[in-house]
């Protein structure tokens, strides 16, 4: 088992390098100066500017030095320039927002929380939700029970998300304020303060996710449940709700489990839609802005991909090991 | 025989099962499947029923029935299945459930799709006991132990806490049958517990089972399409053709001068040991009946080539009744031939001339035995 580990974070490792190159060297080498945004930053640029900006850059360097360079300073830190002005940036160094002038790496850890509290609550909820209605339709299947959860959750699937996030936000907050101003509060600043504002969000995106989960649940569970040892535990004279969480649950959750760890990466990578409509200053949003406004803030487009790279690799990982102690048939010993 | 006091309901010497005129259907959108029709049958203490029959033939219907495994609301019960006098058709959940694993146990077809593959023998075991036993984990966990090294798993304090997939195909079933056993069952039915294991492990299984009737006086209800199987361990046999019995009586008596053409076609089908290599294996022509629109008359009769031999086409026509056969008391047969014993004997030297062997040579199913 623990080779097996150590073989799965070194190949994770692998995957979080190359993935750095890959966006490192298409950024660099992309439709857009790097210099650019920089120079237009400081006021009207002109060709001597520019080409000074660059030359401070490093941006006339091979691509791979440009490449070890950033790569270097997350390990020791650098000394990041933008023509005149220069900025120390200690290690972990992603550089310097071009936007902000402000560390990536600070405002990295600024944003995480943010993004980590939608992403645990609306999880647990879609988690809950999805598979409890999961159970209970695969449960009364062919009731009408279950036709009203299955095509109720397809009607949900079938709307755009962004609709149902704006719909819920002009309803619930604008038009009948169910829900006060939503919104990302330090869980210092209040318990109370921070569920409140998060509420909505969490329940927008975790009711949302979880007709899909609903009816995948469904799914593993009628299979499961048509299993010889879903017969055999009924020979045993196992009671009927013991039959469908003790035999048949333990033995379908284990490919929601896998479903989850993913789809639960995803979201610690930011949630653009979410963030953006109740105004939560996460990583999607992070993202966001440093494409759609200027300047173009390349350090922060490369942190958040690598973020993300980082975080589904863990939770590929995570995925892996829980696998084996969920499913004693691929345990390795 | 020794009855327990909690069976009192039994009267010494009254079968421990009994199922009368048994119907098991099912709606569905096509109509209704007639899965058992009319079945009925009685199993004593100590002995053994063997039920045979084609897939779809009804064998493990009816016993799913006698455990209540069906569905109520998908499934039409109709007749009487009562275990040590208590009626099951009809019981409430609660009642059925507290038979189940106790007074009837099961043994399935393949034990590796009918253990949990996440759950260990040992916890399985458990489970099984501590339903019916209110005692704590670890009384359980010994009883485990005991009952694996009883139907002879080695070290069963170390392979208690294997998993399924950590056991060979004999040592899974054997632990299928510990699980059964864990709560000493009056009555053990066995749906092909054999069919998924090659042929030596079946050997070893079979006797096991018969040591463990031996020891507990128990009943077995043994399903399979396998008349070696029927014929080393089944003291009563009953032959099932699209959901009705069509032959029964006991072993010997059946497997020597059966009278009903499925049964001649079953026995032709399987090869003997001791038999001349030349003889060629008959399968019986044709596809089991359909059980939505079953033909009309006898349900076998569009792959009997002997129904010719029947005047006036009744063989099409009326459903042939389960009647006492020309050789003694107990066995039944359903079938139109006025004198079937000597059409099979008839049959028999046939195939023999055609395999170009002496018809009067002892091959034939008694005096294999």
């Amino acid at each position: 088992m623990l080779g097996f580990i150590v073989r799965r974070i070194l190949t994770a490792i692998l995957v979080v390098f190359l993935t750095s190159i890959f966006v490192f060297v298409l950024l660099y080498k992309g439709v857009a100066n790097p210099a650019g945004p920089v120079c237009d930053a400081q006021g009207r640029c002109t060709a001597e500017r520019l080409a000074a900006i660059e030359a401070s850059m490093g941006l006339n360097d091979p691509i791979l030095q440009q490449y070890g360079e950033f790569a270097g300073g997350v390990f020791t830190g650098r000394t990041v320039s933008f023509g005149e002005t220069e900025y120390d940036c200690p290690a972990p160094c992603l550089g310097v927002s071009y936007g902000t002038r402000g560390l990536i790496t600070d405002e990295l850890v600024d944003r995480l929380p943010a993004t980590i509290s939608l992403a645990v609550g609306a999880s647990i909820i879609y988690l809950v939700v999805g598979v409890t209605l999961g159970v209970l339709a695969a449960k009364k299947r062919g009731t009408a029970t279950d036709r009203v959860l299955v095509s109720s959750s397809l009607v949900v699937s079938s709307i755009p998300y962004y609709l149902f996030c704006l719909l819920a936000y002009i309803f619930l907050v604008l038009k009948y304020p169910v829900f006060d101003e939503t919104g990302y509060l330090p869980i210092t600043e209040g318990v109370g303060a921070f569920f409140l504002a998060m509420l909505l969000p969490w329940l927008v995106l975790g009711l949302f996710s979880s007709s899909n989960y609903a009816r995948f649940t469904r799914g593993q569970m009628v299979e499961t449940l048509g299993e010889d040892y879903i017969r055999t535990a009924s020979a045993k004279g196992v009671s009927g709700n013991k039959v469908v969480f003790g035999h048949a649950l333990r033995a379908a959750i284990v490919p929601i489990v896998t479903i989850f760890g993913l789809d639960f990466a995803a979201l610690l990578g930011g949630t653009i839609f979410t963030e953006q409509i109740f105004r939560i200053d996460g990583i999607g949003l992070w993202a966001l802005d440093a494409v759609t406004r200027p300047p173009l803030d390349f350090p922060v487009v490369i942190a958040t991909v690598l973020v993300v790279a980082v975080i589904i690799t863990i939770a590929n990982l995570v995925v892996d090991i829980v696998y084996g102690f969920l499913d004693p048939r691929v345990r390795i010993s | 025989m020794t009855s327990t006091p909690t069976h009192a309901s039994a009267a010494p010497g009254a079968p421990l099962l009994e199922v009368s005129n048994l119907s098991v259907r099912f709606p569905t959108h096509d109509g209704l499947v007639q899965a058992v029709s009319d079945l009925s049958y009685t199993v004593r203490r100590g002995q053994t029923l063997g039920i045979v029959g084609e897939s779809g033939s009804g064998k493990s219907v009816s016993s799913m029935a006698v455990l209540g495994l069906h569905d109520p609301k998908q499934t039409r019960l109709e007749g009487s299945i009562r275990i040590n006098g208590r009626e099951i058709i009809g019981a409430s959940e609660s009642t059925l459930r507290e038979m189940r694993g106790k007074e009837v146990a099961m043994i399935f077809q393949d034990p590796l799709t009918a253990l949990h593959p996440f759950y260990s023998i040992g916890r399985q075991i458990i489970e099984a006991y501590r339903i019916h036993h209110k005692v704590s984990k670890s009384v359980a966990r010994k009883r485990a132990i005991e009952v694996l090294d009883r139907v002879g798993i080695p070290q069963p304090q170390s392979r208690v806490d294997d998993f399924p997939h950590q056991f060979s195909g004999g040592m899974r079933q054997r632990a299928m049958i510990a699980m059964a056993l864990v709560n000493d069952p009056t009555l053990l039915i066995a749906d092909e517990p054999t069919t998924a294991l090659d042929v030596t492990v079946q050997a070893q299984i079979l006797d096991l089972l018969q040591d463990l009737q031996r020891e507990f006086d128990s009943a077995i209800v043994m399903i399979t399409h396998d008349l070696g199987v029927i014929a080393e361990i089944a003291d009563d046999v009953l032959v099932m053709y699209g959901g009705r019995a069509v032959e029964k009586g006991p072993c010997k008596e059946i497997l020597s001068h059966p009278e009903m053409p499925y049964t001649w076609g079953l026995l032709s089908s399987i090869p003997e040991v001791t038999g001349d290599v030349d003889v060629p294996l008959v399968p019986i022509p044709g596809t089991p009946p359909s059980l939505l629109n079953p033909p009309s008359g006898c349900a076998f009769n569009p792959r009997c080539t002997f129904r010719d031999q029947v005047p006036g086409d009744l063989c099409r026509t009326e459903l042939p009744l389960l009647v006492p056969g020309g050789r003694g008391p107990g066995h039944e047969k359903r079938c139109h031939l006025p004198d079937p014993d000597a059409v099979f004997q008839a049959k028999q030297a046939e195939i023999l001339v055609e395999a170009g062997l002496d018809p009067h040579a002892p091959t034939t199913g008694e005096d294999a035995r």
